[in-house]
């Protein structure tokens, strides 16, 4: 087994480049762009700014999508300098992250897609000042000030158009229960929005008329889905007629498959648990050495403009007085949505627990 | 072969003479090296373990109650008839094609090896949703039916159908890969001495050639069995729920660590109870020849008319595992830019996938060596042990060992932690069996009597090692590597969550996009994911026909 010179030489350098990759515990590496033919890797080490001006950085665990508020985050970057160095995951992960993390955390915000996964490391986060909560409506934010809604996320029934009429449509998502919807219903019981509206049905139907609710609903045999991008495309595929989602994922399938995707929205109008309006938000760790900028992050999530940036760009509720919806859109002010405190919806346990004995979650 | 000549390189650079003609190691024996080693790698692949026991005690009332539930064992029982079907398809699917691609004249033989094993990089979700938009009641083959015939649906994909088609899809190339690499070694004598007393061709193959591939299928098999307890991907979105997917569900919703640690360790004693049945169809076998002579390369079987059905059904496979998504994601692709999508530039991501991946597979094959070598060589309870436990996280979800390494790095490795060899160690934890697995059928192949004649003419156990056993496990090497690099180029959770910060790669690339519905803006890295992959697997198998023309 002769091998080449030249085969010897560059695999050394890979060897070689390998050791120092291994050994450096530095995170700039830079190396020839990948090409048909491999190529010795070339390792560049930087040290890592140790000494730089700390509170000009943010560590940014965000649970919601680089694809929906990378821009924004990049907005506040060009606005103040700060430098944000972002973890993208989902909620559930980063929350479990953050517990795991405790004290050592190297996270000073924690931005999320739900009020569950805040609810989950609020105890870990620290008490915000009055001028930023004040911002909010006391519904959308922390009863102790832990954390506070940046945007505004509608519970609507998604339904096929060439399938349903809205005037067939019924004004309480009790109405489901009917067994006229038998076969035609779409739900996700994994998805955390839709577990967040079961917690408000047992808040304001309580635990025996939610039951019946859930068991009505798995009489009429709905297909179940991972998430809501899955139910609207379900629905607009008519697989389904109608299903269960939140209002911000249509403007999507909009987006990108034209006026003629064939799934519109429709905000429930009996003021029931199936009309929640609930938020994304974000808090701050107690463990953070960089509170004030984290802070300066959040006020600026919170002003017109990134509030703005929320309305227009990704079709979410502005929380902030004085910013308007996307025109598409029916006016927060409009909908004859549930007054509910989110703070009430914590009991997310009893919610599982619930949707286990129905045997709607494995 | 890279991975291969590197490791060669590195193993002889360490192992070359000082100046006096002294091995580096001169006071320590060999063998204790190589224990110290293994142990300390079993020890980090244990680590898991350890965070999932320490995470468990903790847990409530209910997860004990939901661990005794009927329901849940139901569950476990879907589970593992799932594995198990998986597990058959697959071999169904990758003995033929790895036979086809190294015993006979199957034209375009590299090519078809290339694009066989790259389902294996595209991940399970990515699959299960290109699947649905492709044959789903309502998806793109509907359309078209409807368009000609009428069709208005089609037979229901969701549950069990579906979610058996597309981890097969995506699972068949650990078998087709480990197969293949045993096929090579082969010594034909033991054919040809088959069919000289008379067998036919297909009875030779069933009597002779099959049992020799046993450890390569039992370790194939093995990792598609563990493949399929950990996914959660494909399950979740063909809705069939396996173990896996209640974890994830107490993750997702609960965030409770502890309940979904508990039900995780039920995972690892469904581990144990596989690996104890792999290690019953090991057996007392020896795997290497021991006649007289010059072991040959077999002679190529000539398909002759044969060809046709043979290449039809290599067509229908990569058809199916890769020309459909890579279709169902042009068509979004196509869609997307219609409606102004922009096409974002990925150079950062797929330079980092490659790279991330690239390195863990030269990590990984390296850590599975000591391992398999003890027990390859020095076989005793111990050696077969340490090697076994190396299997024990695979069928763990990756959340738990993300978790697990955040516990332990957070608090014993602080500057290490969320930094590339951070995430670099996590991928060999997470992927280390699929070297060892590779690896260890290539090493059962080699005659211990070529080393021992080395060692009888003055050559020390490490240089015996690197001059005579390492060249003749190449592909065995090469196999796992590639193995470990496909899988890493797919990972997810680990990455999300111990990557540098604001680290990219193709696929968290994939995944953000998707999980809000960008299907447009997916197509492209999903697209770019499988293509990067192609280039070292396309390189590992000119290298190896280069060796065996």
């Amino acid at each position: 087994m002769r091998i080449q010179i030249i085969t010897r030489r560059w695999t050394l350098t890979l060897g070689l480049g390998l050791a120092l990759l291994l050994t450096a515990c530095v995170v700039p590496v830079v190396t020839t762009p990948a090409s048909s033919s491999p190529q010795p890797t070339v390792t560049e080490v930087r040290p890592t700014p140790a000494t730089a001006a700390t509170s000009q950085k943010l560590v940014l665990y965000s649970g919601r999508s680089e694809n929906l508020v990378g821009p924004i985050v990049a907005q506040f970057q060009e606005a103040t300098g700060i430098q944000v160095e972002a973890r993208w995951g989902s909620t559930a992960e980063l929350a479990a992250t953050l517990l795991e993390e405790g004290e050592r955390s190297p996270a000073d915000v924690f931005f999320a897609q739900d009020p569950g996964g805040l609810g989950a490391v609020a105890k870990m986060m620290t008490v915000l000042p009055e001028d930023i909560l004040n911002r909010v409506d006391p519904r959308f934010r922390d009863p102790q000030g832990r954390w506070v809604g940046l945007s505004g996320r509608a519970r609507v029934i998604v339904y096929n158009t060439e399938r349903v009429n809205p005037s067939e449509l019924p004004a309480d998502i009790w109405d489901f229960t009917d067994p006229k919807w038998k076969g035609r219903i779409g739900w996700a019981p994994t998805n955390a929005s839709f577990q967040t509206m079961v917690t408000a049905m047992r808040v304001v139907w309580g635990e025996e008329k939610t039951r019946q609710w859930l068991e009505g609903i798995l009489a009429n045999e709905p297909r179940t889905y991972e998430n809501n991008s899955a139910i609207v495309a379900a629905v607009g595929a008519g697989e389904v007629d109608v299903g269960f989602a939140n209002h911000y994922y249509l403007y999507r399938f909009l987006r990108e498959q034209g006026e003629g995707f064939p799934a519109r929205n429709y905000f429930l109008p009996g003021g029931g648990p199936g009309s929640l309006v609930m938020v994304a938000g974000a808090g701050v760790l107690e463990s953070s050495t960089n509170k004030e900028t984290a802070f300066k992050f959040l006020r600026f999530m919170l002003s017109p403009v990134a509030q703005q940036y929320f309305a227009t760009q990704t079709f979410e509720y502005p929380l902030v007085e004085g910013v308007s919806t996307h025109p598409d859109l029916p006016p927060l002010g409009e909908l004859h949505a549930i007054q509910i405190d989110l703070a009430d919806l914590a009991d997310l346990e009893g919610t599982i627990r619930l949707l286990r004995e129905v045997g709607a979650l494995p | 072969m890279i991975v291969a000549n590197a490791t060669v390189a590195i193993a002889r650079w360490i192992t070359r003479r000082g100046r006096r003609g002294r091995s580096l190691f001169p006071a320590v024996g060999t063998a204790s090296i190589l224990w110290l080693f293994a142990l300390a790698v079993t020890a980090v692949v244990l680590l898991p373990i350890v965070y999932l026991i320490v995470r468990a005690l903790e847990a409530g009332v209910t997860a004990w109650a939901l661990l005794v539930q009927a329901r849940t064992w139901q569950i476990l029982g879907r589970t593992l008839w799932l594995a198990l079907a998986v597990t058959m398809a697959s071999a169904l699917v990758a003995i033929p094609l790895a036979w086809l691609t190294t015993r006979t004249d199957l034209p375009l033989r590299q090519a078809w090896v290339v694009l066989l094993s790259l389902p294996l990089a595209i991940p399970s979700y990515v699959g299960a949703y290109l699947v649905v938009a492709a044959l789903g009641p309502r998806g793109i083959l509907q359309e078209w039916l409807e368009k000609l015939w009428g069709i208005t649906r089609l037979p229901e994909i969701y549950g069990f159908p579906g979610t058996l088609l597309v981890l097969t899809l995506l699972s068949y190339p650990y078998i087709f890969l480990s197969v293949r690499a045993m096929l090579l070694q082969l010594d034909p004598a033991l054919e040809e001495a088959s069919r000289s007393l008379g067998r036919g061709p297909w009875a030779t193959f069933r009597r002779v050639i099959l049992p020799q591939l046993r450890p390569a299928l039992a370790s194939g098999g093995l990792l598609v069995a563990l493949y399929t307890l950990r996914d959660f991907g494909a399950v979740s979105i063909m809705r069939y729920t396996t173990f896996t997917r209640a974890i994830y569900i107490q993750y997702q919703s609960a965030f409770n660590r502890s309940d979904a640690a508990l039900l995780s360790l039920v995972l690892v004693a469904i581990t144990l109870v596989l690996l104890a049945l792999e290690l019953q169809t090991r057996g007392r076998v020896q795997y290497y020849r021991t006649g007289a002579g010059v072991a040959r390369r077999p002679p190529q079987v000539r398909l002759g008319r044969w060809r046709w059905p043979a290449l039809l059904f290599c067509s229908a496979v990569v058809g199916i595992a890769l020309i459909l998504p890579a279709g169902v994601l042009l068509y979004w692709l196509a869609r997307g830019l219609q409606a102004g999508e922009q096409l974002l530039p990925l150079w950062r991501a797929t330079r980092n996938s490659i790279l991330v991946s690239g390195i863990a597979a030269v990590v990984a094959v390296v850590a599975a060596l000591p391992g398999v070598i003890l027990s390859a060589r020095r076989p005793s309870w111990l050696s077969r042990l340490l090697e076994q436990l190396t299997y024990i996280g695979f069928a763990l979800p990756g959340i738990a060992i993300a978790l697990a390494l955040v516990f332990f790095g957070i608090q014993y490795a602080r500057p290490l932690y969320q930094t590339l060899p951070m995430l670099i160690l996590a991928y060999v934890v997470l992927f280390l069996p699929e070297a060892v697995g590779s690896v260890r059928a290539s090493l059962l192949q080699v005659q211990p009597s070529l080393e021992e004649a080395a060692r009888s003419l003055g050559r020390r156990p490490l240089q015996v090692f690197t001059s005579i056993t390492l060249p003749l496990v190449r592909p065995g090497i090469a196999a796992g590597a590639g193995l470990v690099f496909l899988t890493a180029m797919k990972e997810l959770p680990a990455t999300l969550i111990l990557g540098p910060a604001g680290f990219k790669t193709l696929a968290t690339s994939v995944w953000s996009a998707v999980s809000e519905a960008f299907f447009a803006r997916a197509a492209a890295p999903a697209l770019l994911l499988v293509l990067a992959s192609s280039l070292p697997m396309a390189f590992l198998t000119l290298r190896e026909q280069e060796r065996h023309p």
